[in-house]
């Protein structure tokens, strides 16, 4: 069974390589290179799978989730300025992908092992564009 | 590996009608689908992709490319248009979603690889939303 919960941070980002040049940057990554930054309201969807357990009907208490999302990515995360802000995005672009593999290593180390396990992080930029990360796997 | 996906909206009109159907099979069928002068949809298209992050962008795709590509192969050619009447691969195939859904993966699919010439990015599936509650998705391989 999976299991998904959404919660939503905004931030400022800008997506710049400092190994290339700027012209190169404008090239690579267009107006999210403005020096400046820019921000986005993301949205973060986190699934869980697991079996129910049979005493409480729950993959994972809901609360707990909730907690965790709270104290492991929202709370890092919101109205920060990622690239200043948020390690290590000091030394990784903080393009979506980035962002979503970000939040599965916070998460992960608190949810392996547990009856509901991490099996991916969604990370919406905007409506019309998200990623999907798993783990590493397909 | 991360999955991208990518959001693109354009309105056409269709019918549902094949030729190999009786008057009355083609009304049991498609019901209202079926009305001899067709209707239209905002059909939402969501391309999705596959790769590893690029190590110098930070990124799996370049979505300034895709957009290009989609642009280019599907919105221009099925926007505005009346699918039966004017996409040739509809003069014989009845335009339902799912044929649209597997007739925009061929296309992508088609161009694919000199947009993105290496192994990554890779098509990972065609998702197309004919009204919010009816959606189809076509997977990697062209297959419903």
């Amino acid at each position: 069974m999976l299991i998904t919960k959404r919660v939503e941070f905004s931030a400022s980002h800008i997506c710049h390589n400092p190994g290339l040049s700027e012209s190169e940057n404008r090239e690579l990554f267009g107006a999210a290179a403005n020096p400046h930054g820019h921000g986005h309201n993301y949205i973060v969807e986190v699934t869980l799978k697991g079996e129910p357990d049979p005493v409480t009907g729950m993959v994972l208490d809901l609360k707990e989730l909730k907690d965790l999302l709270e104290r492991y990515v929202i709370e890092p995360y919101d109205h920060r300025f990622l690239n200043y802000e948020v390690a290590p995005f000091d030394h990784i672009i903080p393009t979506a992908e980035n962002v979503a593999i970000d939040i599965w290593k916070r998460l992960e180390p608190h949810l392996s092992g547990r009856r509901g396990e991490l099996h991916g992080v969604r990370v919406y930029e905007t409506d019309d564009l998200y990623v999907d990360y798993f783990g590493g796997k397909s | 590996m991360i999955h991208v996906s990518r959001k693109y909206r354009f309105s056409a009109s269709h019918r549902l009608h094949s030729e190999q159907l009786s008057e009355s099979e083609n009304q049991h069928i498609y019901g209202k689908c079926n009305y001899p002068f067709g209707h239209g949809h905002n059909y939402e298209l969501e391309v999705g992709v596959k790769g590893p992050v690029e190590a110098k962008s930070g990124r799996a795709i370049d979505t300034t490319a895709l957009d290009l590509l989609v642009s280019t192969e599907i919105l221009e050619a099925f926007a505005y248009k009346n699918l039966n009447a004017e996409i040739s691969e509809f003069r014989n195939v009845v335009p339902t979603t799912e044929n649209l859904g597997i007739e925009i993966h061929r296309r992508l699919n088609s161009k694919w690889r000199d947009v993105f010439p290496g192994q990554w990015p890779a098509l990972d599936k065609v998702r197309i939303a004919e009204t919010s509650r009816n959606i189809f998705e076509v997977s990697e391989n062209g297959q419903k």
